[in-house]
């Protein structure tokens, strides 16, 4: 599993390699069949699932990928990306009060609510230092705690100590916001429509994209890596972007609702902006150090990395992305709840990271992707496939949350059990 | 000087802040002409319907798995146990006693698989517990949708499954409470509620004075040092997490009772919460806890409830829900407190 440990493996046959790819990736796996069974069941049309899936994509995948810093530092799955979500929305509240709309208004948002999620991610992170190892239960609690501060402001002082005359969108005693905020005219599709291009052609951009990708890493391997040329992956990558470019480019010539599909470039561009920069953060100073603490903090403060000071800014910087994902996934969904929608986001993202094969100690960026498309694929699909096959969506509904929280539970058990006998082991060697 | 600060120390300032803003509260109550009789009996009936719920904390923290946040797997059985006693179609104590009498071999049997589960994973059984205790919870939320029970009163009248909420009003509603209770000064004393509470907190504490009590705590305290003085830390765990599940599986059939309604699905979501933060209110660690611990903090943390809500609406007449915000920020912050107590800082 630990990619750091290079064994050459004496060859495998097919089959073997097969049953080894099944076993090491179980989870997502599973949840690829489950994916299948409940996309058969549900009865909907293939175009539909996908349109469905490319706005949901869209809209949470940013959010995911704030979890990979403070994986890399060895804090686990942060539960705490719900602050940054609750700084995004304070953010949009405002922006949303004053008026100003359009990407000028995205451009406040981000102005306002980074220094408000460094600020908040900083506490975080000193919180986690003082509760070294119980991060993740910390977080999770620190969610709840921060959620009725976020209340106290918005509901009781809003109106009463922070003047704020705005009657579409404080109750009509006068103190407290609406529970429901509706972004149209306002925020709504800020970023998303600033260009959007049909399916068809983003995807084949993309294709593309992936051919020319995986044929100059094919020639030159990645030097910083000290991987050689040659690597077999790219030229698959590269195959496979030939076959989507043509798939669409067929498609184009046919009736499928799949032409109809339009995709938000300027949201896909920042999401992909934020998985070259995670990409190559990786091989700098600062991400080197946070994989040394992420190993070892004994061995990283002997080594001269100071690593509560890492652990900060790891917690700041998922801090600060995850209030950009909520920004993002506001100005899509276009209307929120006032003082629900952020608290879902952390477990939401925590399952998708894990459902993608991601573990407590090692997630990266296809994790997160492919873990965002089979969590939302599981959402659109359940409920219906639930009624076509029990008569009752509540069924499916039900089990789609049990199958999301006890997907974090069966992998934070396997990721403790498998600690558990490493250290059995290295106490038994010495 | 010095003195004051060893005993703000040992005290911890999150509860001295809780302590002092619950006398405020009483303090307002009287100038509010909030009746303080009323008060004093809801909180009295309150402390003893969670109690038990509180109590169940103890074996855990005392046997080393930390919080149980896991408690909504007792929780599910003691709610089992009291849809079999509606199905049987009893009444009266009949009816409370065959819930707690099915709900403990229940909840026994879910509890050793419990402790095995925590036992391969120490050092992280309190996150884990949570996401046990929410998939359980989801689990059963299909489980009170396809369980074959039949009795009228439970079912949904059309369409499938149990009812959110099945009355127990005709039942067992409230006849602890209303057992023995009598009036002082207009204060209401729900005599057999609280006396059931004590005697759980009786049996716990004699346990612990047990052989296997004391070599429970003994594997709680210092696994290393148990285990070299020949106790199996790893049976004691399970015996802790059992008598943890048992404890909230009882403790839920009372609180069933005495709120009059037994609550499916997602409601027992979040009752560990209350309970942990109640413990830990009353002066409880992650590493230790007794009977006192559970007194005072069921006592205190329900006052609180009971007090800050009609002083919260007399204040603020349009906005009731600041004693909601209380909770949520007392109970969440002392949890906190506490995590950040177990020395991870080094």
């Amino acid at each position: 599993m630990d990619e750091n440990i290079k064994i050459t493996p004496p060859e495998m046959s097919l089959g073997q390699k097969i049953k080894k790819i099944l076993t090491h990736n179980m989870v997502t796996v599973f949840f690829v069949v489950l994916c299948l069974i409940g996309y058969y069941y549900s009865g909907l049309t293939f175009g539909f699932l996908l349109n469905d899936i490319v706005t949901r994509m869209v809209r949470n995948s940013f959010l995911v990928l704030a979890l990979l810093l403070p994986v890399m530092a060895g804090m686990g799955l942060n539960f705490a990306i719900v602050l940054g979500a609750m700084c995004a929305q304070a953010a949009v509240i405002f922006v949303t009060h004053w008026g100003i709309v359009g990407l000028p208004g995205i451009g406040v948002t981000i102005l306002l609510t980074t220094p408000l999620a460094m600020l908040l991610g900083y506490l975080t992170g000193l919180l986690f230092n003082k509760a070294k190892g119980q991060e993740m239960i910390g977080g999770m609690i620190l969610g709840f705690f921060s959620n009725g501060i976020y209340q106290l402001i918005f509901l009781i002082l809003v109106g009463s100590l922070i003047p704020f005359n705005n009657e579409t969108l404080v109750l009509s005693s006068g103190v407290g916001l609406r529970t429901t905020i509706d972004l149209a005219d306002g925020l709504k599709y800020a970023v998303d429509d600033f260009w959007r291009l049909p399916f068809t052609t983003a995807g084949m951009g993309f294709g593309a994209l992936m051919l020319v990708h995986g044929v100059i890493r094919y020639i030159k391997g990645i030097p910083s890596l000290g991987q050689k040329a040659g690597n077999k992956k790219y030229i698959l990558s590269s195959v496979a972007g030939v076959a989507l470019a043509g798939w669409l480019y067929y498609i184009k010539g046919t009736e499928s609702f799949i032409n109809f599909i339009k995709v938000p470039m300027l949201t896909a561009i920042l999401i992909g902006l934020m998985c070259v920069f995670t990409t190559y953060f990786i091989r700098t100073k600062l991400g080197q150090d946070f994989r040394t603490v992420g190993q070892d903090r004994h061995i990283a403060d002997v080594s001269g990395i100071h690593s509560d000071k890492t652990r900060l800014t790891a917690m700041i910087m998922s801090t600060v992305f995850a209030s950009w994902g909520h920004v993002i996934f506001l100005q899509n969904l276009g209307t929120f709840s006032t003082y629900g929608s952020h608290e879902q986001i952390g477990f939401y993202s925590v399952a998708a990271l894990l459902i993608g094969g991601a573990s407590v100690t090692n997630a990266k960026i296809s994790h997160a992707l492919l873990g965002t498309l089979l969590f939302h694929t599981l959402f659109i699909v359940s409920p219906l496939a639930g009624r076509n096959l029990f008569g009752d969506a509540q069924l499916g509904e039900y089990f789609r949350v049990f199958v999301a929280y006890g997907v974090i539970g069966v992998s934070l058990v396997m990721h403790a059990w498998r600690k558990q006998l490493e250290n059995k082991r290295r106490l038994s060697q010495q | 000087m010095d003195k004051a600060k060893v005993l703000i120390n040992r005290f911890g300032l999150p509860r001295i802040i809780i302590v002092a803003f619950l006398l405020v509260l009483l303090v307002m109550a009287v100038m509010l002409d909030i009746p303080l009789n009323n008060l004093i009996s809801d909180a009295l009936v309150r402390t003893g319907m969670n109690g038990i719920l509180v109590l169940a904390m103890v074996p855990g923290i005392l046997a080393g798995i930390g919080l149980n946040f896991g408690i909504p797997i007792g929780i599910v059985c003691g709610l089992l146990g009291g849809l079999i006693a509606i199905e049987l179609d009893l009444y009266g104590f009949q009816a409370l006693f065959t819930a707690v009498a099915i709900s403990i071999p229940l909840s026994l049997v879910a509890g050793y698989f419990y402790g095995l589960l925590l036992n391969r994973v120490k050092g992280s059984e309190m996150t884990i517990a949570t996401y046990v205790g929410f998939s359980i919870v989801s689990l059963m939320s299909i489980g009170w949708l396809v369980l074959p029970f039949t009795s009228e009163d439970m079912r949904w009248p059309i369409g499938t499954g149990l009812r959110t909420t099945i009355t127990l009003q005709g039942r067992y509603e409230r006849i602890l409470n209303q057992w023995g209770s009598f009036d002082v000064f207009g204060v209401t004393i729900p005599t057999g509620l609280l006396l059931f509470m004590l005697f759980f907190c009786l049996l716990v504490w004699l346990f612990l004075r047990s052989k296997m009590g004391v070599a429970m705590i003994a594997a709680g305290d210092s696994p290393k040092f148990a285990t070299a003085s020949g106790i199996n830390v790893n049976r004691m765990r399970v015996v802790g997490t059992m008598l943890s599940t048992a404890l909230s599986a009882v403790g839920i059939v009372i609180y069933s009772q005495s709120f009059g309604f037994i609550q499916l699905y997602q409601a027992p979501m979040f009752m560990s919460f209350a309970a942990v933060a109640a413990i830990l209110i009353g002066g409880a660690s992650i590493k230790k806890a007794n009977i006192a611990n559970v007194l005072i903090g069921a006592l205190l943390f329900q006052s609180l409830l009971v007090v800050s809500l009609p002083v919260a609406n007399k204040v603020l007449e349009d906005v009731s829900s600041l004693a909601e915000i209380a909770r949520i920020v007392i109970s969440n912050g002392i949890i906190l407190y506490a995590l950040t107590q177990i020395g991870g800082g080094e």
